[in-house]
């Protein structure tokens, strides 16, 4: 990993900041300096956690940077939520392009800033799980086959919330959706379907790629700021539930995401040329039914009676993750 | 301005949108009474003065500390730490060892010479302290503080009452012990040794006092009917440890053995080793997980070599024996007689059963009320005869140093207000920061550091004491276990955590403030907060 967790402190550094550090250990997101690169007044729901986490990653990116960064972004809630014509929370040089282009908009971005030898310039990309997985994914393949100089950063909320909650091929199996209803005998999304984006831009053997979420900000932090070490394509997958489509109470948004990771369902995790090179343990592992429970597109697994076989199959993905990333702490 | 093609709106920010609008329920920061604080018996601020020992300012430590207690380093000794036993990090791993911090700051001040705040202005009022015991002691502190003059009248030949003539040097060294007396008599408050006061109505009369605090302790020790023959060796435990103050130090024997089973039992068993003793057992009539004595203390004593007869009562005491009966636990739990015997070699019997009152200076005050041997006292400290109070052992409550140092600090904060013609108010408690208060998650593993203790062989063959202090590495090692409970320790996660950027940061000290302008009420700092100091209440709407 990394980042280096400190031993023995008040509360470690699990903790966004805390007055004991030194400055230098201290995230970026405890400083009164951060840049806050999506302002106040954006139109997220409350709780969102895809605007905690663009805030998270590109604050870091913008201080890695000394504010020498330019961000292309899909079309989605982030986008809708933040720039609403002619307001915008964006304090970084944004652009909006389209909802299945933003990798092919960063590309042509960074060749100019090549053409123009402003190589200090850094650039990154950024959308949703449906603009990401789907619709952009071409464009996307095609960015990392090039192994062009940008960061793309997916914020998985696992549906395409802005337009009501329709499946992505990131929606996780099971839930519930607009468009996988709980009906019938295996209700919610299938099992079998979807696309493992990391493993397969892991494939494409690009410089980085790594996963993260908004419970573990210090991780977070430094995977951006390795990221922005590498020149090439780079991928960066931020897990970010979302309260809405997730049907959790706005307060639980980094406790689903905490909850994510330590049950496996979310295995956390860096790769550099196609490789993992670290993984976020489990700190205290916990079943899937604990992360499955609050969340309502989830509900039909529990009411009118437990659909144990189905918890099994979700138990036992989470399984093979802890095993295939070596997730727990004695392995 | 010029504008493209079909742009007609300058842009704008979207600090223009006040989403705070949207908010049905508002965060709150509050503070939380921590576990720790709510059962320290001396109503210390545990959580703060941890808080400052975390950032290594141990001065500002010890100085929120003395704000409750005058006496750190003899607490950190002698404190049974019931915060400890309350204390929410023990569901974690295991309690912050509170009671060596509080050890390890109160050498550090004596070692640095640090000298309590100065008194408050004269108020010109004069109040009587009777009995220089931890009760006493405090009271006079907190009194001396408060600007009254203060004058103690104590029996004896030296200051501190049970913790000198009680508690083994062992376990509390003599003069760590005056140096914290020393330091309250320099806030100006006189004291009179071998002064015993023999009618209190006199004392307050003659010396004009405005205003009396007692605390006589307990001291008659308490008898059992044991048949004996005259060469029988019959003793009892607060005569005993008292002479250890003397230049002759009572003559116990080769064989000793100590009736009861309480703190006191232990230590003259203890003692009793340290004195040469072969031999020093204790009989009790119960059984381990009846004894009164604390685990610890009976673990300490099974360590230096000491006997404990479980279930046993003394039937005759004879020259060098004694005969023994054995006990059985009914269905309530209450021992009672077998009729089996045995006998077991004695040079000494040393009873150790408890302690009643001398009340006999309250013969003439009118109006008191006593039971059970004890005086009674109002919420304020104060007996039914106005302008007396009282506190320690010698009023209804558990029997201890932290205790009665407690009741001394209430006394004085009640006699000054008292004196001031108004009532003591102290305020509202806090609610209590409950371990489900918290988000444990935060916290990293950190085991628990113990105190390093004398070796084993020392410890029979000398009075040095057994339990020794942390370093100034491990000290702050262990107060930075504490989580803070209820208490804000600017981790800065609700000001990272925000979704909406609602959370202004004020700078070291400072804390945190919500910009309701754009806090949307989703909760999250709340429930992200580790320590539990941020409510979410319903929005007035
Ligand atoms: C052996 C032993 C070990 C103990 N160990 C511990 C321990 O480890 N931890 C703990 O918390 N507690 C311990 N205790 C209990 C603790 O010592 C007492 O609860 C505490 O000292 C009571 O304080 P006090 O001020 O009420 O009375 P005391 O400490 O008894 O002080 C009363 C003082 O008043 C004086 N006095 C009495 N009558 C008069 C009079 N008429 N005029 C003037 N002065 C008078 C006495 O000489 C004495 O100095 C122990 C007790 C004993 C006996
Ligand atoms: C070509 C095209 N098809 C459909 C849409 C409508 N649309 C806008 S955002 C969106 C879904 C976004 O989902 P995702 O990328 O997961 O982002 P989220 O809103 O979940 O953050 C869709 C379908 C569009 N803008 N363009
Ligand atoms: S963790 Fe700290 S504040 Fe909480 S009960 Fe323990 S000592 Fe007190
Ligand atoms: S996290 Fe922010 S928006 Fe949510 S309740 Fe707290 S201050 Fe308000
Ligand atoms: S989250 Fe941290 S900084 Fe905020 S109130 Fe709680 S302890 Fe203080
Ligand atoms: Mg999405």
């Amino acid at each position: 990993m990394s980042f280096q967790p400190v031993k023995f402190y008040q509360t470690g550094t699990f903790t966004v900041g805390n007055r004991l550090l030194p400055d230098g250990e201290r995230s970026v997101q405890s400083t009164v300096r951060r840049h806050n690169s999506l302002n106040s007044g954006h139109r997220a729901c409350q709780g969102c956690g895809e605007a905690l986490g663009a805030r998270y990653a590109i604050d870091a990116a913008m201080e890695v940077t000394g504010g020498q960064l330019i961000a292309a972004n899909a079309t989605g809630c982030l986008e809708v939520f933040s720039t609403p014509y002619p307001e915008t929370s964006w304090q970084v040089p944004w652009i909006h392009s389209l909802f299945g282009n933003t990798a092919a908009v960063a590309t042509g971005i960074a060749a100019a800033l090549r053409v123009k030898g402003r190589e200090d310039v850094r650039v990154v990309a950024q959308g949703g799980d449906g603009g990401t997985t789907d619709i952009g994914f071409g464009c996307l393949s095609g960015m990392f086959e090039r192994n062009d100089d940008v960061l793309y950063i997916c914020y998985d909320n696992g549906a395409y919330m802005n337009t009501g909650v329709q499946r992505s091929s990131a929606t996780p199996p099971a839930a519930r959706t607009a468009t996988t209803a709980a009906v019938g005998s295996t209700p919610g999304n299938t099992f079998g379907q979807g696309k493992d984006l990391p493993a397969i831009a892991m494939a494409h053997g690009i410089p980085y790629v790594a996963t993260a979420t908004v419970s573990e900000l210090r991780d977070l932090e430094a995977k951006v700021r390795r990221a922005m070490e590498f020149r090439g394509a780079r991928y960066l997958h931020i897990l970010v539930p979302c309260p809405l489509g997730w049907g959790h109470d706005s307060s639980l948004t980094i406790r689903m995401a905490r909850l994510a990771h330590e049950s496996g369902i979310f295995p956390v995790f860096e790769a550099e040329n196609g490789e993992v090179t670290g993984v976020a343990k489990i700190r205290r592992q916990v079943p899937v039914e604990e992360y499955l429970k609050p969340q309502k597109r989830y509900a039909h697994l529990f009411s009118p009676r437990p659909n144990e076989d189905v918890i099994r199959r979700i138990q036992a993905q989470a399984d093979r993750n802890i095993r295939r990333y070596r997730l727990l702490q004695d392995s | 301005m010029r504008k493209p093609f079909a742009i007609t709106l300058d842009p704008g920010s979207s600090l223009a949108n006040h989403t705070g609008s949207w908010r049905t329920l508002r965060p709150e920061y509050l503070d939380r009474l921590p576990p720790c604080n709510n059962a320290c018996p001396a109503g210390e601020n545990i959580q703060a003065w941890l808080f400052q020992a975390e950032s290594g300012d141990y001065e500002a430590a010890w100085r929120s500390l003395v704000q409750n207690n005058p006496m750190p380093a003899v607490m950190g000794r002698v404190c049974y730490h019931p915060c400890e036993g309350a204390c929410n990090r023990a569901q974690l791993d295991s309690s912050v060892g509170i009671n060596s911090v509080e050890h390890f700051l109160g050498d550090e001040a004596l070692r640095r010479g640090w000298k309590f705040d100065p008194p408050a202005a004269p108020t010109g009022r004069k109040v009587l302290v009777v009995g220089a015991g931890p009760s006493g002691l405090s009271a006079a502190y907190h009194l001396a503080r408060l600007g009254h003059a203060v004058e103690i009248r104590e029996a004896g030949p030296m200051a501190g009452g049970m913790m000198r003539f009680g508690i083994p040097k062992y376990r509390l060294p003599r003069d760590v012990l005056d140096a914290e007396v020393r330091r309250i008599l320099d806030l100006g408050v006189k004291l009179t040794l071998n002064a015993k006061v023999d009618d209190v109505m006199v004392a307050k009369q003659e010396g004009g006092f405005d205003a009396v605090f007692l605390a006589v302790g307990a001291h008659i020790a308490k008898r059992a009917y044991i048949p004996a023959n005259e060469a029988a060796k019959i003793m009892d435990a607060v005569s005993v440890l008292r002479g250890m103050e003397g230049a002759d130090k009572p003559l116990l024997g080769r064989r000793v053995v100590v009736y009861g089973g309480g703190n006191t039992a232990i230590d003259v068993a203890r003692t009793a080793k340290r004195l040469g003793a072969e031999e020093a057992m204790i009989v009790y009539r119960r059984t381990r997980e009846k004894m009164p004595a604390h685990d610890f203390e009976v673990q300490d004593a099974l360590e230096e070599g000491v006997l404990i007869k479980w279930l046993s009562t003394i039937k005759e005491a004879g020259e060098g024996a004694i005969t023994v009966e054995k006990m059985e636990l009914d269905a309530k739990g209450v021992p009672q007689p077998t009729g089996e015997f045995e006998k077991l070699e004695a040079d000494s019997v040393v009873l150790a059963l408890g302690q009643d009152v001398d009340l006999s200076l309250l013969d003439r005050v009118p109006g008191l009320e006593i039971a059970d041997g004890v005086v009674k006292v109002g919420a304020n400290m104060m007996t039914a005869h106005p302008g007396i109070f009282a506190g320690g052992d010698m009023v209804p409550a558990e029997r201890t140093v932290t205790v009665a140092i407690g009741h001394g600090k209430k006394a004085a904060r009640n006699i000054d207000a008292w004196l001031r013609g108004g009532t003591y108010d102290p305020g509202p408690k806090h609610e209590l920061a409950a371990f489900d208060k918290l988000n444990a998650w935060y916290y990293s593993d950190a085991p628990k550091t113990v105190r390093p203790m004398l070796d084993l062989q020392k410890r029979i063959t000398s009075f040095d004491e057994v339990v020794l202090s942390l370093d100034a590495n491990t000290a702050l090692f262990e107060a930075r276990r504490c989580l803070s409970c209820g208490n804000c320790f600017e981790c800065d996660n609700c000001y990272g955590v925000c979704p909406d950027n609602a959370v202004v940061k004020l700078g070291p000290g400072n804390r945190f403030r919500f910009n309701y302008d754009y806090c949307k009420g989703c909760g999250v700092c709340a429930a992200e907060c580790p320590c539990g100091a941020i409510r979410m209440v319903p929005e007035e709407i």
